[in-house]
C-alpha cells in the first residue's frame, strides 16, 4: 500500500487537475438529448466548455445560470429558476444536469430548494427531469464531480423497486454499466462490444461513447446532446441481471443503485492488464451462464503474447504518472503486471481508491510535483494528459498522453486503454517510446592503439549513434 | 471591486456603444448565455506578459479548466505558460485562510521561477470570501521586492469585456510610467533616420502573427516600446507613457487604456488592424500621420508600395481561386469590418457579418465596404447561421473557435478567426496564409464524401422524411442476429 504524500505547499503550479463541476458536467452529457447548466459565473461554463470542446473536437451544449454582482450578493435563486425555464422552452431537452460551482456554494444556494420552487412556478415542465448536484470546486476534481453527478442521478430519477415494481433479472439479457470518468469513448465501445459477445445487452450509464465518440449525425444541428444513455431507460435499471461498476470512484454511485433496485454488482477497480480483464470476462460469462467467445479467447492470447514481446523494454522501466486516481490505479497495476515501476504516482485527490495503487508513494499535487520527482527518481517515460508536454520537453523523455484533458492531438478520446486488446495497444505504444530512448546503448570507445586504416585515423568517425 | 468603479469602468466615453442602449457590456441571460467572464477577459489581455508569474486566487476551475489554453507566442521566456492558482480547498474557505495561502503562494512563485513581476487574479470565490488581495499584494512587494500587482476581476463582476478593461485599468494605473525605456541600442540608428517609440493596444501575438508586422516597424524605425500584451515584458510595459502614437489593435476590448495614456500622458491613438492589405498599409500610414515626421512619412510610403506590389503578385494565384466565393463572417467587434475588407482583397463576396459586439461607427465601416444591403446579423445562434449559410449559397464561415465543430456537424467549410487559432494571419505576409487555410477548406474533397449517403441508405432517403430524425433510437432489445445466436 503507497504513502499518500499530502500537498504541503501554498501555491498549485502547473495544475492537473480539473474542477468537480466540468466532472459532473461530463456525466450528464453521457446521456441522450440532455444539457447541464452550471450554477455560477458565466466563465464557469465557458472555461468548461472549452475544455471538452479541445478535447472531444465536438460541439458542447452547455449553459450557465450567468451569476453576476448582484446576483451574488442578493441570491441567486431566481437565476437558476429563468435558466430552467429558458431551456424547458428553447429545448425541450430530456435531462437538465444543474451542477453548483464554488461561487454559488459559497454564498449558500440551496440548489435543491431552487428546483422545486421551479416545479411549483412552472408545473407545465414536470416531464423534463432536472438533477441538482453540489459540485463546489474547491472540493474534489473531475472524477469525483463525475460520480456525484452519477450518483445525484441514480437518486433522482432511478425508481426503487418497490416504486416502480422492478425485478432483477426480469430482463434476462440486460447488464447495467455504471462507467467511471477514467473511461473514454473508446473504452466504452469495446466494453459494449465485449457484453454483446456474450450475448447481453449492456446499459452504460453514463455512456459518453454514444454522445461524445466523434460521429456525423444526420441532422445538422442539436443544442443538446447527440446521444447518450435514454433517460427512459433509468426505471428499467431495475429489472437487469446485473451491474458492472467500473472505477472505485462510482462505488457510493453502485450502493445507491443496489440499494434501490436489488440488482447484484460486480464491481471493477478498472479494466487494464491481463488479469482485471479476466475478471471481466469471467463475470460476464458467469452472468451470461455461456463460454467465453472464441475472439474474445483469441484477444487475450494476443495480449500474452504482447506481453512477452515487449517485457524486454517493459521491465525494470521507470515511469512517471499523474492522473486521476481511478486512472492512476489502473495504470500502475497494469504496469506492475508486466515488470514496469511507477518511480512517481501524482494524482489530483486522494481517494480511498488509491491504497491499491502499486508504488511506494502517491503525491498528491500537480505536474510541478510530477516533474520533480520525475527528475529525482530517474523517470524514463511519462503518463498524463496534454499539459505534460512542456513537462516531458523540460525532462527531455517522451510522453503518452492519457486522461484529460487531451488537445494536442487528435482523436485522444477514442482511443481504447481496456481489455486484452486496449491493453495490448498501449503496451506497444509504451514499449516504442522506450526503444525510442535506445536505453542500454553502449557507445563507441576509439582505442588509441588500434590499427586505424589512415582515412579513419586521427578523426573523430561519427558513429550512427 | 466596488459597484461604483464597475460602473466607472463600463462607462467608457471613447466607446461608440456608450450612447447606445444595447450595448455590447450588456447583462447576460442565465440559459441563454454564451462567453466568458471578466476573469477570463482579464486573464486574456494579460497573460501573454512573458516573464510574469500569473497566480490565479480562487478554487481550481478557473485556472485548472483553462491554463494554457491560448495560442500567444513568445520569443523568450515561457513563465507565461505554466499555470499557477492558490487552488483554494474548503478548509481554505472555511477557515479563511484564503489570504495565508495567497501571501505564501506568492513568496513560492518569486522563489523558484524569480518573476519579473507577480499578477495575481482575483476570482469569484475570494472575491466573495472578501480576500484583500491589494492589502496581500502590497505586503507581497514590500517583503519582497518583486512587484506585485492585484488585478481584482472576479468572474461574476460582469463580462469578458469588461475583464479586458479591468486589466487595462490596472495595467495603467499600476505599471505604466514604472521606468524610462532603455536608450537605443548603440550602432543600431541609420543616418537621417529618426527612431520613434510607439505602442500597440489589443495585439497578442496569436500564432506569432506579430512577429509578421514588426519587421515593418523595424524597417521604418518605429520601435514597439510595448505591444500590450503579445510577446510583451513586464519592463516593456511599464514603458508605455512614452510611446508617441498608440494604436488600438483590432479589439475595443481595452480602449480605456488608449484614452487613458492621452488623458494622463496626451499620447495620441488611432484604430486598426493588421488584417488585409489595405489595412496594413492605412495602419502604417496612420502612425506617420500622427507622428508628423515628412521622412517617416516618406518612407512609409516607399516600403508600403513595394509590399503591396510584392503581396498582390504573390496573391494572384490565390485570388484566382478564391474570386466570386461567399462568406459568412460572424465574429465579434472590430473584426467584423477588419476582416471584411482583407476577405475582398482575395476577390470574395461578403454575404453578412455579424454584428453582435458592432458599434455604431463598426456598422457604419461595414456599410463603407459591404455597400447599404449589407446584411447584418445581431444575433448569431448557431441556426440562424447555419440557416444563413444554406440560403444564400456560403462556400465558407469564418467564426470563432467556438463554432467551429457546430459548422462541421453542418458540413460547413469553416475558419477560425479567434484567440484559440493555430494560424497567424496579420500583416502583407498573413495574407497568404489567409487564402492557404480559405482554399485548404473550401476546396477540400472532403464535402463531398461526408454529405454523401451511404450507398444503400440513399434510395431510403430520397423516399422516407422519417430518417432525419436521432440516429440514437431507442434499442428495446438485443438484434435479432445476437437472440438467435442465444437461444
Amino acid at each position: 500500500m503507497p504513502e499518500i504524500i499530502k500537498r504541503k505547499k501554498a501555491l498549485s503550479v502547473s495544475p492537473l487537475k480539473a474542477s468537480s463541476t466540468v466532472g459532473a458536467a461530463l456525466a450528464f452529457l453521457g446521456f441522450n438529448r440532455a444539457i447541464p447548466m452550471l450554477h455560477g459565473s458565466q466563465g464557469c461554463s465557458a472555461f468548461g466548455k472549452i475544455l471538452f470542446v479541445r478535447h472531444f473536437r465536438e460541439p458542447i451544449p452547455l449553459q450557465t445560470t450567468a451569476i453576476d454582482q448582484v446576483s451574488a450578493v442578493m441570491g441567486s435563486q431566481d437565476m437558476v429558476i429563468e435558466g430552467l425555464k429558458t431551456l424547458c422552452d428553447k429545448n425541450k431537452p430530456d435531462l437538465i444536469g444543474l451542477p453548483t460551482t464554488g461561487l454559488v456554494e459559497m454564498q449558500g444556494a440551496d440548489i435543491k430548494m431552487a428546483v422545486r420552487v421551479f416545479r411549483q412556478t412552472y408545473p407545465q415542465y414536470d416531464a423534463i427531469p432536472i438533477v441538482p448536484v453540489s459540485t463546489p470546486d474547491f472540493v474534489g476534481s473531475m472524477e469525483s464531480g463525475y460520480a456525484e453527478a452519477t450518483l445525484a442521478i441514480i437518486e433522482t430519477l432511478v425508481p426503487t423497486a418497490e416504486e416502480a415494481g422492478t425485478q432483477p433479472g426480469r430482463r434476462r439479457r440486460q447488464v447495467n454499466v455504471l462507467a467511471g470518468s477514467h473511461l473514454t469513448p473508446g473504452d466504452l465501445e469495446h466494453l459494449k462490444d465485449l457484453i454483446e459477445l456474450f450475448g447481453l445487452r449492456p446499459v452504460v450509464l453514463p455512456d459518453l461513447s454514444d454522445s461524445l465518440d466523434g460521429h456525423l449525425p444526420e441532422a445538422d444541428y442539436s443544442a443538446l446532446t447527440i446521444g447518450g444513455a435514454l433517460v427512459s431507460e433509468l426505471a428499467t435499471l431495475g429489472d437487469a441481471l446485473a451491474t458492472l461498476v467500473i472505477g472505485g470512484s462510482m462505488n457510493l454511485a453502485a450502493d445507491a443503485l443496489k440499494a434501490r433496485t436489488g440488482v447484484p454488482d460486480h464491481r471493477f477497480a478498472h479494466l487494464m492488464g491481463l488479469e482485471a480483464v479476466d475478471a471481466l470476462v469471467a463475470t460476464l460469462a458467469e452472468i451470461a451462464e455461456a463460454p467465453v467467445p472464441a475472439r474474445i479467447e483469441r484477444q487475450r492470447a494476443q495480449l500474452q503474447d504482447a506481453m512477452l514481446d515487449s517485457h524486454f523494454m517493459l521491465g525494470m522501466a521507470r515511469l512517471a504518472i499523474a492522473a486521476d486516481p481511478d486512472l492512476l490505479v489502473g495504470l500502475t497495476q497494469m504496469l506492475a503486471g508486466v515488470g514496469a515501476e511507477t518511480v512517481v504516482a501524482v494524482a489530483p485527490i486522494n481517494a480511498p481508491g488509491l491504497a491499491d495503487a502499486v508504488c511506494d508513494q502517491v503525491k498528491i499535487g500537480d505536474l510541478e510535483d510530477l516533474e520533480i520527482g520525475a527528475r529525482a527518481n530517474r523517470a524514463e517515460l511519462l503518463i498524463t494528459n496534454s499539459h505534460g508536454v512542456h513537462t516531458a520537453q523540460r525532462l527531455g523523455i517522451p510522453l503518452l498522453r492519457a486522461g484529460f484533458p487531451q488537445y494536442d492531438l487528435v482523436g485522444g478520446y477514442s482511443r481504447t486503454w481496456i481489455g486484452y486488446l486496449g491493453t495490448r495497444a498501449t503496451l506497444f505504444d509504451l514499449a516504442n517510446l522506450l526503444l525510442s530512448l535506445e536505453k542500454g546503448e553502449i557507445h563507441p570507445y576509439r582505442s588509441p592503439l588500434k590499427q586505424w586504416p589512415a582515412n579513419e585515423r586521427g578523426k573523430d568517425v561519427k558513429h550512427a549513434a | 471591486m466596488k459597484q461604483k468603479d464597475i460602473t466607472a469602468l463600463l462607462d467608457e466615453p471613447a466607446c461608440a456603444h456608450n450612447t447606445k442602449a444595447k450595448s455590447g457590456c450588456a447583462k447576460p441571460k442565465p440559459g441563454a448565455t454564451a462567453g466568458g467572464c471578466a476573469f477570463d477577459g482579464a486573464q486574456i489581455a494579460l497573460l501573454p506578459i512573458a516573464d510574469v508569474a500569473h497566480i490565479v486566487h480562487g478554487s481550481i476551475a478557473c485556472a485548472g479548466n483553462s491554463w494554457d489554453n491560448r495560442g500567444a507566442r513568445s520569443t523568450g521566456p515561457a513563465l507565461y505558460k505554466i499555470g499557477m492558482t492558490t487552488d483554494l480547498t474548503e478548509q481554505d474557505v472555511i477557515m479563511g485562510r484564503g489570504e495565508k495561502r495567497l501571501f505564501h503562494s506568492i513568496k513560492q512563485a518569486i522563489e523558484s521561477y524569480q518573476p519579473a513581476a507577480v499578477f495575481v487574479y482575483n476570482t469569484c470565490v475570494p472575491a466573495l470570501t472578501g480576500d484583500d488581495i491589494k492589502a496581500v499584494c502590497k505586503e507581497a512587494q514590500a517583503r519582497w521586492g518583486t512587484p506585485v500587482v492585484p488585478v481584482d476581476a472576479a468572474g461574476f463582476y460582469g463580462t469578458k469585456n469588461l475583464g479586458n478593461r479591468i486589466a487595462g485599468e490596472t495595467m495603467v494605473r499600476h505599471v505604466c510610467g514604472g521606468r524610462e525605456p532603455d536608450p537605443l541600442p548603440e550602432g543600431i540608428e541609420r543616418d537621417g533616420v529618426k527612431v520613434h517609440d510607439i505602442c500597440l493596444v489589443g495585439e497578442y501575438n496569436i500564432a506569432g502573427e506579430l512577429w509578421r508586422v514588426m519587421p515593418l516597424f523595424d524597417e521604418l524605425g518605429l520601435r514597439v516600446l510595448c505591444s500590450l500584451s503579445g510577446d510583451a515584458r513586464f519592463r516593456e510595459v511599464q514603458t508605455m507613457h512614452r510611446s508617441e502614437v498608440n494604436m488600438m489593435v483590432c479589439s475595443k476590448a481595452m480602449i480605456n487604456v488608449a484614452r487613458k495614456l492621452k488623458d494622463a500622458f496626451g499620447t495620441p491613438w488611432f484604430e486598426g488592424s493588421f488584417y488585409g492589405v489595405a489595412d496594413v498599409s492605412q495602419a502604417l500610414r496612420d502612425f506617420a500621420r500622427l507622428i508628423d515626421d515628412p521622412d517617416l512619412t516618406a518612407r512609409a510610403e516607399t516600403l508600403i508600395a513595394r509590399e503591396e506590389a510584392r503581396i498582390h503578385e504573390a496573391l494572384e494565384p490565390w485570388r484566382q481561386r478564391l474570386k466570386g466565393r461567399k462568406v459568412l463572417l460572424y465574429t465579434g467587434g472590430v473584426k467584423s469590418w477588419s476582416v471584411i475588407s482583407a476577405l475582398q482583397d482575395l476577390g470574395m463576396t461578403v454575404v453578412a457579418t455579424g454584428t453582435r459586439k458592432s458599434t455604431e461607427e463598426d456598422k457604419a465601416r461595414i456599410r463603407e465596404l459591404m455597400g447599404e444591403d449589407a446584411v447584418m446579423l445581431d444575433e448569431g445562434n448557431p441556426r440562424v447561421l447555419i440557416d444563413m449559410v444554406r440560403n444564400q449559397g456560403v462556400d465558407v464561415l469564418i467564426a470563432g473557435g467556438r463554432n467551429l465543430y457546430t459548422a462541421l456537424k453542418a458540413r460547413i467549410p469553416f475558419l477560425d478567426i479567434n484567440q484559440e487559432r493555430e494560424f497567424g494571419y496579420a500583416g502583407y505576409e498573413g495574407m497568404l496564409e489567409l487564402a492557404r487555410q480559405l482554399c485548404l477548406t473550401i476546396e477540400s474533397p472532403i464535402w463531398e464524401a461526408v454529405r454523401r449517403p451511404a450507398p444503400w441508405a440513399r434510395a431510403a432517403v430520397a423516399s422516407d422524411p422519417s430518417n432525419e430524425s436521432s440516429p440514437a433510437d431507442p434499442v428495446e432489445t438485443p438484434s435479432p442476429a445476437l437472440e438467435a445466436r442465444h437461444a
